[in-house]
């Protein structure tokens, strides 16, 4: 699979020649250049994507399976073909463990729900982490007021990392479910995904692994991590907005009942009963968005084709480009220093307020989020409310991590 | 001084500044000077609803006129602030409920009251509206 994934279609790494798949980058805001640092959020969609889409609803669009005429036929056959894409790209041992999903809420909700009703029950617990992303914590507190369960923490040190000895010392004879990120979205910290995976399974508990900040940085295989579910969306891996994945082991996508019912889910209906239909379909109800099944099908085949390895070397330079350019700033304090991280930069710049830096930093064309990101019990853990975060991709430039800073110098002078 | 002769005040004092920087420099000095409100008024039943900035909002009636207490941890918006209070503070709920915030657009900084922004003006502007209209009937069932 290594091979196939890190493709060698272009053997040499040419930024310049990237950023040129992306329309939207070559613009000018207020006049400058865009710097758009605001990939956690999303990311920018490569021609291959845009067109595909254009041409879908221009040439190609018909509702999926079921039909017996030409256009549905062909349509089905290329959003199923997505499937398997996306089913190879994470190294799923069959398509019938890839549900399509609207991302990575509608996924982690479909197995709190889902899971939830078939295993869940008064007194069991569900391990989080204390990075969550909010996504990653709701869903669970409702299904643990559904059924009288409770939700433990995993907590972190200072740097960001998750302390694994007190996550072991969590797991009891209640544990039912750990989830946690792959990759925080407020630190950046990569976590060990694949030991966190393995102590659970020691005491045969099942896993999630939350992928949205960290399928776009490189391999995922879930075979070799073993999770029993991957979740993940598609405009953050330069897809589409509104599809995402659900990778769940047949194991238990068998067992557990359906989050949702409507037509394409079942296989016969009376007003007595109803039987559901094969994997994956059974967690597929109503028309699916299968433009944007084909459209992260594209995306997919798009990073394939860069080469995943070459898009994790070049953003580890990034990352420590930008780190240490950041960090020479005086009154920069940067959260989020774990010795594994992604190109995610978290920092307040000496007491000016995030919103008040990020608007500024918009004047300077750059792109940032600033606020709590979604996590705000990470940022009660710093005894703070939230963060500048410039997140960037493969297709950002050294030379952008200096406006940044430029214009961090300028916004200092302004404020300090 | 009525609620129009100040905006039209705070207008000829913004065309004084070259550009729009200048005007945040502006903003950012005064959001400086602004008093910071007591403690007591920070609660969480005073904050904003929804905004990303932590902006609280207090205001008291007295002999048929409004005062504000509000505060930001925001200097920019504690800056819009200051303009919104040297507006409003002191004036009758009538008039305030009725003015028309003219200054917004003329001294072409809009977008930060724009409800798609995420901070916490518009909703601020709104609240001031709502308790003016609340204030008003008050006093004329009172």
């Amino acid at each position: 699979m290594d091979n196939i994934k890190n493709g060698n279609k272009i053997a040499n790494f040419d930024v310049a020649k990237i950023r040129k798949d992306f329309p939207v980058l070559g613009q000018k805001i207020y006049g400058k250049p865009l710097v758009y640092f605001d990939n956690a959020a999303t990311t920018q969609k490569p021609k291959a994507v845009i067109d595909i889409t254009n041409k879908l609803y221009s040439e190609d669009n018909s509702n999926v399976h079921r039909g017996i005429h030409y256009l549905s036929s062909q349509i089905t056959k290329m959003y199923e073909s997505a499937r398997e894409k996306a089913r190879s790209y994470l190294n799923a041992r069959h398509t019938r463990e890839i549900i399509f999903t609207s991302g990575v809420t509608a996924s982690i909700n479909l197995v709190a729900y889902s899971f939830g009703e078939a295993y869940i029950k008064e007194d069991d617990e569900i391990i989080v982490s204390e990075m969550e992303h909010h996504s990653n914590i709701v869903p669970w507190q409702m299904l643990c007021k559904r059924k009288g369960a409770k939700l433990r923490i995993i907590p972190f040190n200072e740097k960001g990392e998750l302390l694994l000895d007190e996550y072991r010392k969590l797991i009891n004879l209640k544990t039912k479910l750990v989830a946690v990120t792959h990759v925080s979205n407020s630190l950046g910290t990569i976590n060990p995904i694949k030991e966190i995976t393995a102590i659970a399974r020691e005491k045969e508990i099942p896993v999630l692994i939350d992928g949205a900040q960290g399928i776009q940085h490189g391999e995922v295989d879930v075979q070799d991590i073993d999770c029993d579910f991957y979740a993940f969306s598609g405009h953050k891996i330069y897809g589409p907005a509104g599809i995402g994945i659900l990778y769940g082991k047949e194991r238990w996508l068998s067992e557990i009942p359906p989050y949702q019912g409507g037509g394409d889910m079942i296989d016969r209906v009376t007003f007595e009963h109803t039987t559901y239909d094969d994997l994956p379909f059974k967690f597929e109800a109503g028309t699916p968005n299968y433009i944007g099944a084909i459209g992260l099908g594209a995306a997919l085949d798009y990073l394939t084709d860069v080469g995943l390895d070459n898009i994790k070397n070049y953003e580890k330079k990034l990352l420590d480009y930008g780190a240490e350019k950041l960090l020479s700033l005086d009154g920069l304090k940067l959260y989020g220093t774990a010795e594994n991280k992604t190109c995610l930069f978290s920092f307040l710049l000496d007491n000016i307020y995030p919103y008040d830096a990020g608007m500024f930093l918009d004047k300077a064309g750059i792109a940032v989020r600033t606020g709590h990101h979604c996590t705000q019990p990470l940022w009660a853990r710093y005894q703070t409310e939230g963060s500048v975060r410039a997140s960037l991709a493969f297709y950002n430039l050294p030379e952008e991590i200096d406006c940044l800073c430029e214009a961090l110098k300028e916004i200092k002078k302004m404020f300090v | 001084m009525t609620i129009k002769k100040t905006q039209e005040q705070i207008i000829d004092e913004f065309k004084l500044f070259g550009g729009e920087m200048e005007k945040y420099n502006y903003l950012i000095k005064i959001g400086r000077g602004l008093p910071v409100i007591d403690s007591q008024y920070k609660t969480e039943n005073n904050l904003i609803k929804g905004c990303q900035v932590k902006t609280w909002y207090y205001s008291d009636f007295k002999d048929g006129k409004i005062f504000y207490a509000i505060d930001s941890v925001s200097l920019v918006i504690r800056g819009f602030i200051a303009l919104l209070i040297r507006i409003f503070s002191g004036q009758r709920p009538a008039d305030v409920q009725k003015a028309d915030l003219f200054f917004i657009k003329e001294i072409r900084l809009e977008e930060n009251f724009s409800p798609l922004r995420a901070n916490s003006l518009f909703k601020l502007t709104d609240r001031i509206k709502t308790d003016a209209a609340f204030y008003l009937s008050k006093q004329n069932n009172g």
